[in-house]
């Protein structure tokens, strides 16, 4: 109650702190520069006269049919849906079970483990994608969607762990311990108490492990065999020249990233009455969650 | 209360796992950045430093990787410009909205990377939507070819990536400063501004420390943008070492200096890390 009267007296006295009026022109010109290119882009995938060119006139629709006739470009979202899910089971497979290793148990070079766990998040794509290289290289795997799937599955191990991590902070150990003094073994306990208590930390990070390889692009770039997946494939068109088609695709990925944050958004709020999605990749990538 | 068998069955699955596809690929890029490639275009697993002294000895890695430091220092300098008033706007000013606003700060970062690059391409280029505006309001007769293909166009996508993550520890460290701090400097007859560097900045550091590592970090080690709006100008380490394992198949090289930038990334996060403590106030 202090704290809400203290709170209070400060909104009525704002002479405490200052300068609001420019801070709130600073604050339109960001979100200006936030949204501005992305408002542009969607707008000239329906300019007929092909993208730049002001003012734009000739709104059309045919962009968005060239796309949907397009045979490479669903080829290559389909692969990227079978790296996406694919990686997402590795990352979730091997991501909770490290949650719980952290939380649970003690062993010899666990710091260094929780360290290179959460590494690949805050590195640049480059160094681990250059690094998987080499290691296929030497053991003669051809580059394929499969070298793919192990990159992303790999370096997205981070955001399992880190999710169910603090997932796990927030558990009560007594009902794990209830189960298992009333007769359930380790693996019953596990699927019947365990998961089921932890199933909105997975569910939201398995959403944002799809979400994150869907876009990926430095490490793939370097694991890439003859099957591209849709950002390289766009990245391939641009080297060659722009056209209204990526606008097209671009939006259509745009409106796909809006589901996926509404969706984990009201995931979040029903797990803990607020969302803050922004702070839990930024602590994921600091290592600060664990 | 959990056994060992327990233990054993969630710990060993992802060390083993962690062990064979992160650890052993960082190790084998030390061992590479030791080797060479012989003349017939093999790599010759001989053992020597050959590769960093030729990073030692020719300027242009050296040049090279200076440019690629100012870039992500002009990114990191403008995106804590654009994201700490922003920050500071919103934990302070926004009232009711600050929810709404907060994730309107965090939608772009959810935006694919390469749509965000590619917008900016299509705004910048010499028949852009900036060039063509500003010909058709007669600001300029002919487009301004600086635009694009040059470190600005490349520093100006890559603040326009990084600002939600260097506004998110910043905002995340200014709402838990306890509003009673500030009242109790107003109290005791500090101005506007002395509460806002004596109090609130001080207690802000840590998150600014975070924010600014992330930018430099990333933006450090991209070679997409360069890529895409750079032009030869805007190239940066990273594009060097894309080309020692492409075309100029010089992969012991490119493995030296992506060690080179690992070992630079880890130490400022070490860096990082012992700043972010020292000023925190927990």
């Amino acid at each position: 109650m202090e704290f809400l009267v203290s709170d209070n007296s400060y909104k009525k006295d704002k002479n405490i702190i200052s300068g609001s009026g420019w801070l709130l022109v600073h604050a339109l010109l960001v979100f200006a520069f936030l949204y501005l290119p992305i408002a542009i882009l969607i707008l000239y995938s329906f300019n007929g006269e092909g993208v730049g060119g002001f003012p734009p006139h000739h709104l059309t629709l045919d962009w968005y049919r060239i796309l949907f006739a397009d045979a490479p470009i669903w080829d290559s979202v389909l692969n990227s849906l079978q790296v996406a899910l694919t990686a997402m089971a590795i990352a979730i497979g091997f991501g909770v079970p490290a949650a719980l290793a952290l939380d649970r148990a003690q062993f010899p070079g666990k710091a260094l483990f929780r360290r290179l766990v959460l590494l690949p998040l805050i590195l640049p794509g480059i160094i681990t994608g250059l690094s998987l290289l080499m290691l296929f290289n030497l053991t003669g795997t051809k580059l394929s969607l499969l070298t793919i799937i192990l990159g992303h599955g790999t370096a997205l191990i981070s955001v399992a762990t880190t999710e169910v991590f603090a997932g796990l902070q927030k558990l009560d150990r007594s009902q794990e311990e209830a189960s298992l003094d009333l007769g359930a073994n380790y693996w019953q306990t596990f699927w019947r108490i365990t998961v089921p208590n932890l199933k909105l930390p997975i569910i939201g990070a398995a959403l944002l492990i799809f979400t994150l390889s869907m876009d990926e692009i430095a490490v793939s770039f370097f694991l890439i065999g003859r099957d591209n997946t849709l950002p390289l494939e766009i990245w391939g068109r641009l080297r060659r020249g722009i056209t209204p088609e990526i606008n097209a695709v671009s939006t259509i990925i745009f409106l796909f990233s809006l589901v996926a944050i509404v969706l984990w958004y009201r995931l979040r709020v029903r797990s803990e009455g607020s969302a803050d999605m922004g702070s839990e990749i930024v602590q994921t990538a600091e290592g600060h969650a664990i | 209360m959990f056994s060992r068998a327990y233990k054993a069955a969630v710990t060993l699955p992802p060390l083993v796992w962690v062990t064979l596809f992160l650890l052993t690929p960082y190790l084998l890029m030390f061992c590479y950045s030791f080797w060479s490639v012989s003349p017939s275009q093999n790599i010759v697993h001989s053992w020597n430093l050959d590769n960093y002294r030729e990073l030692a000895r020719v300027n242009v890695y050296w040049q090279t990787l200076l440019r690629s430091m100012w870039i992500a220092a002009r990114v990191t300098l403008f995106s804590l410009l654009l994201g700490y008033p922003l920050a500071y706007f919103l934990s302070f000013y926004a009232g009711k909205n600050k929810d709404l606003l907060y994730q309107l700060v965090i939608i772009p970062l959810w935006v694919s990377y390469l749509v965000r690059a590619y917008a900016w391409k299509t705004i910048l280029g010499s028949d852009g939507v900036l060039n063509t505006l500003l010909q058709y309001v007669h600001l300029t007769r002919h487009p301004l070819e600086f635009l694009l293909y040059s470190p600005f166009a490349v520093v100006l996508t890559l603040t326009h990536i990084y600002t939600p993550f260097a506004f998110l520890p910043i905002y995340a460290a200014l709402e838990h400063i306890p509003r009673n701090l500030m009242e109790a400097s107003h109290d005791l007859g500090a101005t506007p501004a002395q509460t806002f560097w004596k109090v609130i900045f001080p207690l802000s550091i840590p998150g600014v420390v975070a924010g600014a590592t992330f930018a430099f970090v990333l933006s450090l080690g991209d070679f997409l943008a360069p890529l895409l709006l750079g032009g030869p100008s805007g190239i940066m380490i990273s594009n060097i070492v894309v080309s020692l394992f492409g075309a100029a198949y010089n992969w012991p090289l490119g493995a030296a200096i992506s060690l080179c930038m690992l070992l630079l990334v880890v130490s400022l996060l070490f860096l990082s890390e012992r700043l972010e403590k020292k000023w925190s106030f927990s």
